[in-house]
C-alpha cells in the first residue's frame, strides 16, 4: 500500500500540545522565571542570573534534606524490592487463592495518600494508636512525634506498607510468565531452590523488577503527602524530605526565587534518574 | 540403566474420579526393557505426556506402581528417580552460556570438575555447538536452543532412562532428520532406555524397535513398526500409521467368507461368530484398480499423484475408499477395486479379531 504523504496532518498534534503546553511547559517556565529573579513586592522583579543556583547548592539546609531523601528512598528500595519478590515468590500461582492473594495485595494500593498518612498518624500514636500502644506496653519507648528515629521507623512502615504491594504484583506478573516446563526441566536437572531462583525466576523478573525500582525510586523521591500528613516532616526537620523542604521554602517563607532553584535542582535530578532506567530498559529489550 | 516396569498404572487430572472418562490414563501394564528405543505414539491428548511425566516423577499416578528394576519409585521425585527428559520447546538457562546450560545438570549432582569438564566438551562435539560454547544461550535460534535441551539430558550418561516429549516440533525439517540420527547414534552407543514421545508416525517408525500406540488415554498396540503395518490391532492404528491410513468398511463375516457390496469374499482364516460392530481394514497398498465387473464397484473421486505413487481417494458404498497405485498405472473408465484376501484384518468393535486356520 502507498503510503500518503501529507504534512497537514501535523495540524492534528496542535490541540494535544496546546493541553501540554498549558498544564507542563508554561508552568515550568514560570518557575525559571523566579529562579533567575528576585523581587521586594509589588510585583517588581529584578534580574539574578545564577545567584540562587549557587545559594542552594552551597546550603546546608538543601544538602540536609536531599540526603534524608535518598536515605528514604534507599532504604524503602532495600526493603521494598526483596519483601515484595519474597511475597510474590510464596503466592500460589492459580486457583482461588490467587485471586484472594491478589485482591488483598491490591487493597493498601487503593487508598488515596493522604488517607494512608491519616491512618499511621493515628494508628501509631503512643497514648491512643495500636501501633503505638502496643509498642509501648511491650517496652518500647516509642514516640513518633518527638523521637527522630521512631518518626523514620513509623514513616518507613508505612510506606513499606503502603508500596511493596506494587512491587508484588509486579513480580508476581513476572513469575506467571514462565512456562511450567522450565520448572520441571529444572527439577529433572536436579536444581535446588536457590538455582531455581537465580537462573529461572531471577531472568524472567528482570524487566519488571528494573521497572518496579523505576517506579518506586520515583515515587519515593517525589514523596510529600504521607510523610506531611503523619509528621509534617519533624520532629524538627527528622523527617523533612526534598519536597516538603520545598513547599516550606516556597510557601511557608515565601522564598520564591530559592524554592524555584531547588525544584529546577529537583527536576533535573529526577530526569536524570528517568533516563537512566529508560537507557536501561530500552538496552534490556535489545538483547 | 534400568527396566521401567508400569504395574497397572492409571492417572486421572481429577481428585476423585469415578468413570473410565474421568482418567487420562487409563490402566496400563507394561515392561519398558532396559536399552530399548521405545515411541509413544498417538494423537494430541491422548495422555502420551501424562505417560511420561509419570515415568519422569513429574506426576504421581492415581493408582498403580512403577519400578526401575526391582525398586519402587512411585513416589520419588525426578531428581531421586535419575532421569533425563527433555520437552517439547527448548528450556535454556538464559543468564548461562551454552557451555554452563550443559554442566548444569552435572553441577547440580556434584560430579567433579574435571569430570564435567570432559562430558559437557563431548556433548558440544555431538551436537554441533563447540563453536558457541562460550557465547550466553539467550541469543540463539529455536534449534540450537532445542540442541542444549537435548545436551542437558545427554550429558548425564549414567541415567536409568531418557525421556523425550516431541522433541523436534521447533525443529527445521532438515534438522529434524540429522537429529534423529544423532539419537539413534547416542542410542547405539551408550544404550540408554530412550522413550520418544511423538504424534509423527515417520519420527516413531524410524526412532523405535517398538513402537506403543496411544489413543484416548488407552494402549491400542505395542509392536515393531511391521506388525503395527501388517496388522493394527485397534481401526485406529490402521488409520493413524500408514499414509494414506487403512480403509476400514463395515462387512459381514459367516466362517470364512465375508460379504462386502455385494459380493463375497473367501478369506484365508475363518471367524467364529462375531457381534457387535464388524468392519473389514485392508490397506490401500493392498487394494489393485481392474476393470469394471472385476472387483468391488467404486467412485473413483479423485487421483492424487505424489510422485512414487498414485493415492486414488474413492467411494466404496457411500464409505471412503483409498487406493495405492504404483507410479505410472492408469486408473481405468469405471474403475473396480480387487483386494487382496490374505491382508484383510476383522475388526469387533474396533478391535482386530485374529481368525483360525
Amino acid at each position: 500500500m502507498e503510503k500518503t504523504l501529507n504534512n497537514k496532518a501535523w495540524f492534528m498534534v496542535l490541540p494535544v500540545l496546546f493541553i501540554v503546553a498549558l498544564n507542563a511547559i508554561v508552568p515550568l517556565m514560570t518557575v525559571v522565571n523566579y529562579s533567575v529573579q528576585d523581587t521586594f513586592g509589588n510585583n517588581v522583579f529584578f534580574f539574578e542570573g545564577t545567584r540562587w543556583f549557587t545559594e542552594v547548592l552551597h546550603s546546608g539546609r538543601f544538602h540536609a534534606s536531599l540526603q534524608r531523601q535518598f536515605l528514604f528512598t534507599f532504604t524503602i528500595l532495600v526493603i521494598e524490592i526483596p519483601l515484595g519478590v519474597a511475597i510474590a515468590l510464596t503466592m500460589p500461582r492459580r486457583g482461588f487463592w490467587a485471586s484472594v492473594c491478589l485482591v488483598l495485595m491490591a487493597l493498601p494500593l487503593l487508598i488515596p495518600w493522604n488517607v494512608v498518612g491519616a491512618m499511621w498518624n493515628i494508628y501509631a500514636l503512643p497514648d491512643i494508636g495500636l501501633l503505638g500502644y502496643g509498642l509501648n506496653w511491650l517496652g518500647f519507648n516509642y514516640d513518633y512525634t518527638q523521637q527522630p528515629t521512631a518518626a523514620w521507623f513509623t514513616v518507613i512502615l508505612m510506606d513499606v506498607w503502603h508500596w511493596t504491594s506494587l512491587v508484588v504484583l509486579l513480580a508476581y506478573a513476572g513469575l506467571r510468565s514462565i512456562d511450567d516446563n522450565y520448572y520441571r526441566a529444572a527439577q529433572i536437572d536436579g536444581a535446588s531452590r536457590w538455582a531455581v531462583f537465580r537462573h529461572i525466576q531471577l531472568p524472567k523478573m528482570k524487566h519488571v523488577l528494573t521497572i518496579a525500582i523505576l517506579l518506586r525510586f520515583m515515587d519515593s523521591f517525589m514523596i510529600y503527602t504521607e510523610p506531611f500528613v503523619l509528621t509534617g516532616g519533624g520532629p524538627g526537620n527528622a523527617t523533612t524530605v526534598l519536597s516538603i523542604d520545598l513547599v516550606k521554602a516556597a510557601l511557608g517563607e515565601f522564598n520564591l526565587g530559592v524554592a524555584a532553584a531547588m525544584s529546577i535542582i529537583y527536576f533535573l535530578m529526577t530526569l536524570l534518574v528517568c533516563w537512566l532506567f529508560y537507557t536501561i530498559i530500552m538496552q534490556g529489550e535489545k538483547e | 540403566m534400568a527396566r521401567i516396569t508400569l504395574d497397572k498404572i492409571a492417572h486421572s487430572y481429577l481428585p476423585r474420579p469415578t468413570t473410565d472418562a474421568d482418567f487420562a490414563l487409563k490402566e496400563i501394564d507394561h515392561v519398558w526393557e532396559d536399552g530399548g528405543a521405545y515411541a509413544l505414539l498417538g494423537p494430541s491428548g491422548c495422555g502420551k505426556t501424562t505417560l511420561l511425566n509419570i515415568i519422569s516423577g513429574l506426576l504421581v499416578p492415581s493408582l498403580g506402581n512403577i519400578l526401575f528394576n526391582e525398586e519402587d519409585v512411585t513416589r520419588r521425585a525426578p531428581e531421586q528417580r535419575n532421569i533425563a527428559q527433555v520437552f517439547q520447546f527448548p528450556v535454556i538457562y538464559d543468564t548461562m552460556t551454552v557451555a554452563q546450560n550443559l554442566a548444569f545438570p552435572l553441577v547440580n549432582r556434584r560430579v567433579p570438575k574435571g569430570e564435567i569438564g570432559r562430558r559437557v566438551t563431548e556433548a558440544l562435539d555431538m551436537l554441533d555447538l563447540a563453536g558457541k560454547a562460550n557465547r550466553k544461550a539467550r541469543g540463539l535460534t529455536a534449534d540450537e536452543k532445542q540442541k542444549i535441551s537435548l545436551g542437558r539430558g545427554l550429558v548425564r550418561y549414567d541415567v536409568n532412562a531418557i525421556l523425550f516429549d516431541e522433541p523436534l516440533t521447533v525443529i527445521d525439517p532438515h534438522m529434524k532428520w540429522q537429529l534423529r540420527t544423532k539419537l539413534k547414534e547416542l542410542h547405539r552407543r551408550f544404550g540408554h532406555t530412550m522413550i520418544y514421545v511423538t504424534h509423527d508416525q515417520t519420527e516413531a517408525l524410524t526412532f523405535a524397535d517398538k513402537v506403543v500406540v496411544m489413543y484416548e488415554g488407552e494402549v491400542v498396540q505395542i509392536g515393531t513398526p511391521a506388525e503395527l503395518f501388517d496388522e493394527p490391532a485397534h481401526t485406529f492404528v490402521g488409520y493413524f500409521i500408514g499414509s494414506p491410513g487403512m480403509n476400514v468398511l463395515p462387512c459381514e463375516v459367516a466362517g470364512d467368507r465375508l460379504r462386502l457390496g455385494g459380493r463375497e469374499i473367501v478369506l484365508k482364516r475363518s471367524y467364529p461368530e462375531l457381534r457387535g460392530c464388524t468392519e473389514l481394514g485392508i490397506r490401500p497398498e493392498f487394494v489393485r484398480l481392474a476393470r469394471p465387473g472385476e472387483g468391488l464397484p467404486i467412485t473413483v473421486s479423485r487421483v492424487e499423484d505424489i510422485g512414487r505413487f498414485k493415492i486414488v481417494r474413492a467411494k466404496l458404498e457411500g464409505y471412503s475408499f483409498d487406493a495405492v497405485l504404483p507410479e505410472g498405472a492408469e486408473v481405468p473408465e469405471g474403475a473396480s477395486a480387487v483386494i487382496d484376501p490374505i491382508r484383510i484384518n476383522i475388526y469387533q468393535d474396533s478391535h482386530l479379531v485374529r481368525g483360525g486356520a
